[in-house]
């Protein structure tokens, strides 16, 4: 029953994105009644999107397993926050969650643009409506992937949750990384709607800007997860390994990286107008074929996939999206082109110009790593990969200039910046930089690995460049309203949390950087056979193991070890790696040594500190255990059975067996006797384990500075925080909607940024008197327009100068 | 020199740069890379060329011998095609019996002598299909 009526809630969300897409299409010719309904009919698809999610997670809370989807993905042994998030590790739901993730950031756009942009608003709305009629089309009709497909008998228990993604983590990450991909379709969709309106000015780009932020944050924050994942589950100690299926959620974060900064040379200078269409284009199709790639075996990847139905029809909308946006860009190009030009190399517009074209040229890099198997098949007829060594080598100078420029930046800027500013902003940067690099190759640090010492140089310039932008835009605060250096602090960051919150994000990345350079280049890395008792050295510190343990839990059992660390004398700590060997679902109950048949997931006991990590997995010896457990099995068969010599309970179990067969009432009173029979003799073989562990394998790892990938990346997504949140100002009065009221606003905003820039020191006096100059004479120009040539210029001169 | 023409030589110029990173990408993606060879196409490998396999592990050939792993791989479509393996370092969680691997590594008389911490699981389809339900995790 509420398959049916979900069923029917995902056929009526079809048809409101078909009739959203179609009536905002009707309302582009100036019809704003069709406009209007088209936009109640997207908050109606987002109801309605919503129902059907809230059935689904119903379904798998209750242990419903008519539904196929529950019962092929959850079990009644599933933790329940487990079930909760099992709907995205399967197909459908993950499809669910992507149509319904649009559909919510469609409405709250829609719901924010409303009575403006009058002429771009129907066309975004039937791209955003269209995209989403696709996927839910999809799951109505692309066959095997309807979320409520039913059973009929349902199962008793469902086959379970793949246990390696039983981790808090491979909870959030999937849907990080959806609503990251998913948000890039509304600055995209507002993107061909600006072309398609010829409203080339920078309005769709102010709408969208916060969408734009919001997806790369949640973007990041999934790829940040997923590694977090793979270090901490997957026991082989790395963090990113250059999987497709990694890559393919990189890369459109790495154009949305450059995406974010170029919009705001358009925005300011209204330079690079095709460039932003054409990048945001870019990172839509990357994130759809993201989507694609995990549900394609096109290529081989460690991500899970089977060849499923849905991949040929993305591939065909990846394909309609490329050409028709590129169709549209290229008949636009004569109103995309900009009259200005970059004034000089030395201003904040071309150092963004530069990491754009750097971040690009990563992700073309990428691009042609992930895809070249089928490059290499279709020019040599052998599909044949690269490995992450290629990828290192490439990436590596790539990112080291990255670092840099995320301290460049910063320090310039926007126009120009004159030989004096430039002395006085650069010096003190330069000088750490230095001092960093001749303390490194004195100590010996960096002697064997000249990237990573040119990463570290970099990384001290650019954090102690943000560090003065930071000092000095505080300094400035406090000597025009007092206070102390703190509260000034967060007075100028609150007054301007776009320039600031851009900051804090790039300090950091560029500790991110630094983990990764230090972890991945300094990095000690043993395999170790071990007896209880034994100990071995490594990187200064002896682990001991000291015991062995085990434990016995209805979903798996695991055996470990209690390793003790001790670092200059004194115990430094206890880690516990395991590995669990989880209890098979589905038919196959009642044997023991099914355990060791299905899935295994190490258990890392790690060690994080602010210098270095240490790491252990270990692989027990489990050959005894398991002889032990098949013996156990023919025990139990025999018992089945009634053969002769067997204890008396056994005929016991085996008729209450035989009745449940017949009765399926009786059915959960003999699982539940057969599983404690299970866990008994569990129980027995786990201490057999205590009593002869055996050697066991251990991988231990000793990685510098990796914490500070973490660290780094939540920095960053802090600073992301701080720019998305909108200032009070402008919650209290609506954003300008026409575009000399537009030009007006974007041309205050530059001369409150210029008088910042020369309130902390960026700007002499000299370069200040003359961009100031520069930019009124503009203001003016544009009020004159404004005014019909009227006026002239009393708005530009009577506000009053910014307080910074 | 008039800014125009200025600007058309610097194009040229960052287009040139461009073009020759692009193509030193190209060239040493090829020599770079390694194939991908199923067991039966490696019956007639070169001896010292590396290679990726690909293929399925074969029930019941997975023997331990301390820190050396010993197995059959085979073809994914033809179970009768299959080359022995010997394999030290990493051996990734969901590694089993039946399993879809790949593994760098050489050919050696015959044997497939993975290196060391290559050794790739595909894990059990996440996303099941109908025909492939039956065998997921």
């Amino acid at each position: 029953m509420p398959a049916s009526l979900g069923s029917a809630a995902l056929a009526l969300a079809f048809l409101a994105a078909v009739t959203a897409a179609v009536l905002a299409l009707l309302g582009s010719r100036g019809e704003q009644r069709w406009v209007d309904v088209s936009r109640r009919a997207v908050y109606a698809l987002c109801a309605l999107l919503t129902f059907c999610v809230v059935t689904v997670e119903i379904a798998f809370a209750g242990d419903d397993f008519s539904f196929e989807l529950v019962a092929q993905h959850s079990s009644i042994e599933t933790p329940a926050f487990y079930k909760l998030g099992a709907m995205w590790s399967s197909q459908e739901g993950s499809l669910l969650l992507w149509a319904w993730v649009l559909s919510i950031a469609a409405s709250v756009a829609l719901y924010a643009t409303r009575g403006k942009l009058r002429e771009v608003v129907p066309y975004a709305t039937a791209v955003m409506a269209g995209v989403a009629a696709f996927f839910t089309g999809l799951m109505l009709f692309a066959g095997g992937v309807n979320p409520f497909a039913t059973l009929s008998p349902a199962p008793l228990d469902g086959t379970g949750l793949n246990p390696l993604l039983q981790h808090p983590s491979m909870m959030i990450h999937p849907p990080m990384l959806y609503t990251g991909y998913v948000a890039f379709t509304i600055p995209f969709a507002f993107a061909i709607g600006a072309l398609a309106a010829r409203r080339l000015d920078a309005a769709w780009i102010r709408s969208t800007r916060r969408f734009a932020l919001i997806a790369w944050a949640f973007l990041g924050l999934g790829l940040l997860l997923g590694a977090r994942w793979s270090y901490t589950e997957l026991g082989w100690g790395g963090y990113w390994a250059w999987d497709p299926v990694e890559n393919a959620a990189l890369m459109p974060w790495l154009t949305g990286t450059a995406f974010l900064h170029s919009i705001m040379v358009q925005e300011k200078r209204g330079m690079l107008k095709a460039w932003n269409a054409s990048l945001i284009v870019a990172t839509f199709t990357l994130a759809l074929l993201g989507t694609f790639l995990v549900r394609s075996g096109v290529l081989q990847s460690i991500h899970a996939f089977g060849d499923s139905t849905v991949g040929p029809y993305i591939l065909g909308l990846i394909a309609v999206v490329l050409i028709g946006s590129t169709a549209l860009i290229v008949s636009r190009l004569d109103d995309l082109r900009s009259p200005k030009r970059i004034d000089s190399l030395a201003s904040r517009e071309a150092v963004f110009l530069v990491n754009n074209l750097l971040l690009v040229a990563l992700c073309a890099t990428i691009f042609w790593g992930t895809f070249f198997p089928l490059i290499s098949e279709l020019f040599t007829g052998e599909k044949a990969s690269l490995a992450a060594p290629w990828f290192d080598r490439y990436t590596t100078p790539l990112a080291i200039l990255l670092v840099l420029f995320t301290g460049i930046g910063p320090l310039l800027a926007w126009r120009r910046i004159s030989w004096v500013s430039a002395k006085r902003v650069f010096l003190v940067p330069a000088l750490v930089a230095l001092a960093v690099g001749i303390v490194l190759v004195l100590t010996g640090v960096a002697s064997e690995n000249l990237w990573a010492l040119a990463l570290f140089v970099f990384a001290a310039f650019s954090l102690t460049g943000l560090a003065q932008e930071f000092w000095r835009g505080a300094a400035a605060r406090r000597s025009l309203s007092g206070g102390s250096m703190p509260a000034a602090l967060l007075a100028v960051t609150s007054r301007n949390r776009r320039r600031y919150g851009g900051y804090v994000v790039h300090v950091g990345v560029a500790v991110l950087l630094i983990g990764i350079a230090a972890s991945s280049s300094f990095q000690t890395n043993r395999d170790l056979r071990l007896s209880p008792g034994e100990s071995a050295v490594i990187e200064g510190r002896t682990i001991v193991y000291e015991r062995p343990f085990v434990r016995v839990d209805p979903e798996a059992l695991t055996f470990g070890a209690v390793l003790g660390v001790e670092k200059d004398g004194e115990r430094a700590a206890t880690l516990r790696p395991s590995r669990r060997y989880f209890r098979p679902t589905g038919s196959e109950v009642g044997t023991i040594g099914g355990f060791f048949e299905g899935e295994a997931t190490s258990e890392v006991g790690l060690k994080a500190g602010p210098w270095s990590d240490l790491w252990t997995s270990m692989a027990p010896d489990i050959m005894a255990v398991r002889e032990r457990a098949q013996a156990a099995d023919r025990g139990f068969r025999a018992c089945m059975r009634g053969a002769p010599g067997t204890p008396p309970q056994c005929a016991q179990v085996s008729r209450l067996m035989r009745a449940a067969a017949a009765d399926p009432r009786l059915q959960p009173i003999a699982l539940a006797q057969i599983e404690r029979l299970q866990s008994a003799t569990a129980e027995q073989l786990a201490q057999g384990y205590l009593a002869d562990a055996g050697t066991a394998t251990f991988r231990v790892i000793v990685d510098p500075l990796v914490t500070w990938i973490w660290i780094g990346g939540l920095i960053a997504l802090t600073g992301a925080l701080i720019a998305i949140w909108p200032a009070r100002r402008a919650r209290r009065r609506p954003a300008a909607d026409g575009e000399l009221e537009a030009l007006k606003e974007a041309k205050y905003r530059e001369i409150r940024d210029a008088e910042l820039d020369h309130a902390a020191g960026k700007l002499s006096d000299e370069d200040f008197a003359l961009l100031d100059a520069e930019l009124r004479r503009e203001a003016v120009e544009i009020l004159d327009r404004a005014n019909g040539g009227s006026a002239n210029g009393h708005g530009a001169e009577g506000r009053p100068a910014h307080r910074v | 020199m008039d800014p125009g023409r200025k600007r058309k030589i610097r194009l040229v110029v960052a287009l040139g740069v461009a073009v020759l990173l692009s193509s030193a990408l190209v060239y040493t993606s090829f020599s770079a890379s390694t194939e991908a060879k199923e067991p039966s196409e490696l019956l007639s490998a070169a001896p010292g060329a590396s290679y990726d396999l690909t293929g399925k592990v074969v029930p019941g050939s997975i023997q331990h011998q301390g820190e050396l792993l010993r197995f059959r791989v085979a073809d994914r479509d033809d179970a009768s095609k299959s080359i022995p393996v010997t394999y030290s370092g990493v051996v990734p969680d969901p590694f089993r019996d039946g399993r879809e691997i790949i593994l760098t590594g050489t050919v050696q008389n015959g044997v497939f002598v993975g290196e060391r911490d290559t050794l790739i699981t595909k894990c059990p389809s996440k996303f099941t299909t109908e025909s492939s339900a039956p065998d997921a995790g």
